[in-house]
């Protein structure tokens, strides 16, 4: 296997590109990639697209190397990588749905965002009149005995929509089959010609649940593109914030998923400690959900001096209520029944999926950006990375309990060691157009955001890739041969972003 | 378990109840809701979730109003699982055009008498998704609209506040 740097080394480089290289190469080091994905080396952190080009973002696990190689497809075709390496077929998909540039032999080339409903084919490429809607055709399951549920896209619960196709002989499920897109709101459209206060606004709204990570991500990407720095108190707020919306994530979660399974006790006693962590954040930081906070260059608004106490006073609570909460779920037998070997996601799965967060860490992919890439501050900070190998709903249950035990460390951390001074620096126009790349670990796993500015200081291109596109495909895996009525707590055990996965 | 089930028992409630008239908004409000929702409607009111493009930033602060702190099942309010147990829609999000006709279908399986809520401010008027190709505007673009409950998103106590202004223009 060739370093990642000869990769890049094989095409034309791009200037102002940050912090990583990109290159652009022809047809053949395209494809040698894509062969090389598919043999397990590297892992693909992106797919995407923009008019007569495609982009492929790659990360080598061993070396912390990332970087970008482009395709130049004048032509509107390029070689496939998903029919080599399965998890590029979705993004594949979506590129045909919006620019209309054609994987080559992709096998599987019905639409995927686009349903037949915004009245114009590629609306980011050519944009021509949209022909008249034909129904969606599901991949089939033969065989005696099998009958289809199809639940969605409006859900049961207070959930986002998504369709879900089921094929099930009894309880059994034989195949599930996702349909997205549902919440598509074309926000890479939205994005192209924004300046940056207005990017990172939508950039916040990707996913309201990772609000604090993509304002995070798309700030970084932009000081990457532009060079600049950021205060380092902006550094630790900005850590604070993430670290903060992790733990109520993940409280949120763990309650959820015990309630999927039938144990409300653990559902109200998380959610008190949610509701206090929601609570703690806008006492500190003015919004519950710290939306709009993280901006290019620094924070927008620095900690309120009252916010200090009630996050100190928020661990203390924390502190003496988790441990005997997790007490709970580790000895009600009849919880663990329910989590328990249900769900069961292969390590090798996990890995070809390049699986970010507790889904990739519940499964022996121990990947976490905030380790892997050291990104300020937590090259100064102590934490560990939980990983287990078991891959069922009870170890995605273990690793957040696990991670937000780090989280809350971390936050005490974040409090002693918080350096005085501005929260927020100036931004001055490149006068040229530059590139810049993040990667940012949110409680979910790892958020992508590319981006490049044009010379005014307005989004040319931007691209946000939820860890969902990589999580998404493996829950129909997941629930294979699993009974139908544990759907709902394999589904949420990945709780994957349906917004943040449409866009 | 047991443990848990007994302080329970002795502990005072987290629930923030209304200790005085004049007290915070969200006491006040719980009052008079109990008292319009009975009514109205004979002490409960069903409201579906429906999710019509939003960020899940709503979302989450609805499902917010199950917690202890606010427990709105306390005023008769409860989400359903589907639109045919419904008095009242709580619509959230630009509504997408892919998420159109499953707003519109999900609005006429909902039996009369029945109000529309929208929640954040994508639902008023698109918010910052207005103008994409993919995004048909305000919820009341689609069905008609009671209420909006302004916000991005709006606070458990923003939407406890709206739902009983809605309560109050149904009783008018």
């Amino acid at each position: 296997m060739p370093a990642l740097i000869d990769l890049f080394l094989e095409g034309r480089r791009v200037p102002h590109h940050g912090p990583c290289v990109r290159s652009i190469v022809d047809p053949a080091v395209w494809s040698f990639t894509a062969g090389q994905l598919a043999e397990g080396h590297w892992t693909l952190l992106g797919l995407w697209g923009e008019t007569g080009t495609v982009h492929m973002a790659l990360l080598a696990e061993s070396t912390r190397e990332m970087g970008v190689i482009s395709l130049e497809c004048p032509e509107g075709r390029y070689p496939s990588v998903g029919q080599r390496h399965p998890p590029a077929i979705r993004p594949e998909r979506a590129i045909h749905d919006l620019f209309g540039l054609e994987p080559e032999n992709l096998p599987d080339l019905r639409p995927w965002l686009d349903h037949g409903h915004w009245g114009t084919l590629r609306p980011l490429g050519s944009g021509q009149p949209a022909p008249p809607v034909s129904p969606y055709a599901f991949l089939r399951a033969d065989g005696p005995g099998l009958h289809q549920i199809a639940v969605g896209p409006v859900h049961a619960g207070i959930i986002e929509p998504g369709h879900f196709r089921f094929t099930a002989n009894g309880e059994t499920v034989v195949r599930l089959e996702e349909r997205l897109g549902y919440t598509h709101k074309g926000i890479e459209g939205l994005m192209t010609g924004a300046g940056l206060d207005r990017a990172a606004q939508l950039a916040g709204r990707v996913s309201g649940d990772s609000t604090v990570a993509y304002a995070l991500a798309f700030s970084r990407a932009a000081e990457a593109a532009l060079r600049i720095g950021v205060p380092p108190r902006a550094v630790w707020l900005r850590a604070l914030m993430a670290e903060l919306e992790r733990m109520a994530n993940h409280l949120g979660d763990i309650g959820a998923i015990c309630n999927d399974a039938g144990f409300a006790l653990m559902h109200a006693h998380c959610g008190v400690l949610r509701e206090r962590v929601l609570r703690a954040g806008e006492a500190a930081f003015g919004h519950r959900l710290m939306r709009d906070r993280i901006v290019p260059g620094g924070v927008a608004t620095d900690l309120h001096p009252e916010g200090i106490a009630g996050i100190r006073a928020l661990t203390k609570t924390i502190g003496r209520k988790f441990p005997r909460l997790i007490d709970l779920y580790d000895n009600t037998a009849s919880l663990q029944d329910r989590t328990v070997g249900t769900g069961v996601l292969k390590p090798e799965l996990a890995r070809q999926y390049g699986a970010g967060g507790y889904v990739g860490r519940a499964s022996g992919r121990s990947f976490d950006a905030r380790r892997t890439l050291c990104y300020p501050p937590y090259d100064s900070l102590r934490f560990d990375v939980p990983l287990l190998s078991a891959g069922d709903v009870d170890a995605r249950v273990w690793i957040r309990i696990r991670e937000f035990e780090q989280s809350l460390s971390l936050v005490k951390q974040i409090l002693d060691e918080l350096p005085d001074g501005p929260v927020r620096g100036d931004i001055a126009e490149a006068g040229e157009p530059r590139e810049g790349m993040a990667l940012v670990e949110g409680f979910r796993g790892d958020v992508l955001v590319w981006l490049r500015l044009a010379g005014d200081g307005t989004i040319d291109r931007c691209h946000l890739r939820d860890p969902s596109w990589f999580q998404w495909p493996l829950l129909e895996a997941v629930i294979e041969g699993n009974i139908v009525g544990d759907f709902p707590l394999c589904n949420k055990s990945f709780n994957c972003s349906y917004s943040g996965h449409d866009l | 378990m047991r443990n848990f089930l007994f302080e329970g028992l002795i502990r005072p409630p987290l629930t923030e109840r209304p200790p005085a008239p004049s007290d915070t908004a969200i006491d006040e409000l719980a009052a008079a809701l109990d008292r319009a929702v009975r009514k109205r409607l004979g002490r409960s009111l069903s409201i579906r979730a429906v999710d019509a493009g939003s960020c899940n930033g709503c979302e989450l602060e609805m499902q917010a109003l199950g917690n202890a702190f606010y427990d709105i099942e306390r005023f008769g309010i409860r989400f359903v699982a589907s639109p045919r147990h419904a008095d009242v829609l709580l619509v959230t999000g630009p509504v997408t055009r892919n998420m159109r006709e499953a707003l519109e279908r999900t609005y006429e399986a909902t039996p009369d008498p029945k109000w529309v809520v929208a929640v954040g401010g994508c639902a008023l008027d698109g918010g910052c998704f207005a103008g994409s190709y993919a995004v048909v505007g305000g919820v009341s673009e689609v069905v008609p609209v009671d209420l909006h409950i302004q916000g991005c998103p709006p606070s458990p106590t923003d939407l406890l506040k709206g739902l009983l202004a809605l309560l109050e223009q149904v009783r008018t």
